[in-house]
């Protein structure tokens, strides 16, 4: 699993009411909520990000809410991985759980600029800078997390331990 | 080394002796959560599981309250859906309006948390049932579809940062301003993936209102549960609400292991403001400045029970709230509701100016029933004062107890409590 794009970068704090506003948390229809996707943050970033792209931030993303309507915003709006400092921990979960990447990479966080085209390996963590060749090594998943996210998130997990266990359907 | 009570609540509920920090689990949940916002997903993911009915219908609690009365046709459809599930799987704890109550204030009011449950609900102010000796944290919505159907959910053991509380609090101050002047200290990462624990003699002045409004804050930390040790209080409490789970208290180990410790003495807490637009953006209420504000609320799971309630009316004294303020107070349950129309609350805000809204999140995540336009600037009773957070992303929040949303509702700007003491 590989994921290559430009940097959009932002600072700490970056929380789920900005990443999607409860004033459009009246629906759960990710390709809308995609289209307000970091709108209170940076108006733009709907118009200018491609799909592939990456989110770049300092300390604590995703602080706040539990929505889970922030990832999914995030996701299905084409981003292929978020990069911080730290993550706020429910949106840890939420990410993993909605099979979206997050990596903790405080010295990428640091270094990688707006604009930066870069390359992540999720096997191996290992993150490019294609500009510059330089690289980073970011902390990998714990086994439970890889297996959860090799699933495809935390509901096609639990419907194959569900059918494993006979007590599906 | 011996367990924090987190990680006593943890190893009992995932079958194991001890757990030690940094450790996944899968724990036993007695009690899952989702309200109109976060249930709506879950049972969408609930449907993909393929899983009939959920693992136990008294262990579910579905509460519509953050856009209800329903805002808009969307809203109302979200609220619809859920509605259905709840009929369909024979959900005991779904409360329709009239019922309904912003969920952290109205399900420890039902009886239905208590100390060593373990609760997750697709809310992040689900942190607020430790102040009743529970673990209870905030998850996603995927995390409640599985734990619906499971009843299990995953946790990462948390390391703790024990609080120790001594003193008393001062008059006009209370819990509201502690768990503010917490965070204002360590920000709002500090207690990142921990859990906050609370001991010390200074835990047993505080209310059991006091303790649930800090636990409640817990999140705006950044931590994973916030939890206090059971006492006298917290029993009286249990007692007066019918509390019907297994009460199962657990008290820290003496050898328990933190990775910080924060003294804190109550009596040197003061009236706090949290400025725009960090929870941890704090300052004395005395040292704020000339902030002219346009609107007061007063409410949330935060800050919207009976005793919120009666210490705003007792700084508000029969005066009038300022001119061009809007004063909206909103009592988050309808047993608050009721309790306060009895006692002349409800009577004592209107008379002052105030308008009074029926049970909802409403304003407090920018929903509806009091939200801002560019430039305007309201001082609020709830939990988070993010850009946005209650209406136009260049309005300002400024957090702060009910005493001090009340003083500023009279002078029309932010105001120390004691200031205006009648």
């Amino acid at each position: 699993m590989k994921a290559e794009g430009r940097v959009f970068k932002y600072g700490d704090n970056v929380d789920t009411d900005v990443i999607i506003p409860a004033r459009y948390l009246n629906t759960s229809d990710s390709k809308e909520l995609a289209t307000h996707c970091l709108e209170d943050l940076d108006p733009t970033f709907v118009k200018r990000v491609q799909p592939g792209d990456l989110l770049v931030a300092g300390r604590n993303f995703g602080c706040g809410s539990s929505r889970e309507h922030a990832p999914l915003a995030i996701k299905a709006v084409g981003v292929s991985c978020v990069i911080a400092v730290s993550f706020a921990r429910i949106f840890f979960r939420n990410a993993l759980n909605i099979a979206l990447p997050i990596l903790e990479c405080p010295e990428a966080a640091a270094a990688l600029e707006e604009g930066a085209r870069v390359a992540v390996d999720f096997e191996t963590g290992v993150l490019t800078d294609r500009g510059t060749g330089r690289t980073w090594q970011a902390a990998p998943f714990p086994p439970f997390m890889r297996a959860l996210m090799a699933a495809g998130g935390l509901v096609p997990y639990t419907r194959e331990r569900l059918a494993r266990r006979g007590t599906g359907g | 080394m011996g367990m924090t009570m987190t990680q006593k609540i943890l190893a009992r509920a995932a079958g194991e002796k001890r757990v030690e920090a940094g450790q996944l689990i899968e724990a036993r949940v007695d009690l899952a959560l989702g309200n109109d916002i976060t249930a709506p997903v879950a049972i969408r993911e609930f449907e993909k599981i393929g899983c009939a009915r959920v693992f136990d219908r008294e262990r579910i609690a579905l509460v519509p309250d953050h856009f209800t009365p329903n805002k808009d046709i969307k809203a109302a459809e979200q609220c619809k859906a859920m509605r259905l599930f709840a009929r369909e799987q024979e959900i005991v704890h779904y409360f329709e309006l009239g019922e309904m109550g912003v969920e952290h204030a109205l399900l420890p009011e039902k009886g239905l948390v208590g100390p060593g449950d373990v609760v997750i609900g697709a809310d992040s102010h689900t942190c607020t049932y430790g102040a009743l000796g529970a673990f209870a944290t905030g998850v996603g919505s995927t995390d409640l579809a599985a734990a619906m159907a499971t009843g299990l959910a995953w946790f990462k053991v948390p390391a703790a940062m024990k609080i120790e509380l001594t003193g008393r609090l001062r008059p006009w101050v209370s819990g509201k301003d502690v768990i503010l002047t917490i965070i204002g200290q360590i920000g709002v990462d500090g207690a990142l993936y921990r859990s906050m624990e609370y001991g010390g003699d200074g835990v047993s002045g505080l209310t059991v209102d006091d303790r649930l409004c800090m636990a409640n804050m817990a999140i705006e930390a950044g931590a994973k549960n916030g939890l206090f040790p059971v006492d006298a209080k917290t029993r009286a409490f249990l007692k007066r609400v019918h509390y019907q789970g297994a009460h199962r208290p657990v008290r820290p180990d003496a050898n328990a292991a933190y990775d910080t410790m924060l003294p804190l003495d109550l009596s040197a807490v003061v009236s706090t403001v949290a400025f725009p637009h960090l929870p941890s953006n704090t300052r004395p209420a005395k040292e704020a400045g000339d902030i002219r504000i346009d609107q007061v609320v007063i409410g949330s799971c935060t800050n919207g029970r009976l005793s919120d309630l009666e210490a705003a009316i007792r700084v508000m004294a029969g005066r009038p709230v300022h001119k061009g303020v809007r004063c909206i107070v909103i009592p988050a349950t309808p047993k608050i509701f009721l309790q306060a129309m009895k006692k002349g609350i409800l009577k004592a805000f209107l008379e002052a100016g105030a308008v009074v809204s029926t049970p909802t999140c409403g304003p407090c995540l920018g929903g509806h029933m009091g939200i801002l336009a560019k430039g305007e600037r309201a001082v609020a009773t709830t939990n988070r004062n993010f850009v946005g957070r209650m209406g136009h992303p260049e309005s300002e929040v400024y957090l702060a107890s009910p005493e001090v949303a009340a003083a500023s509702a009279l002078t029309g700007r932010i105001t120390d409590p004691a200031d205006v003491a009648a």
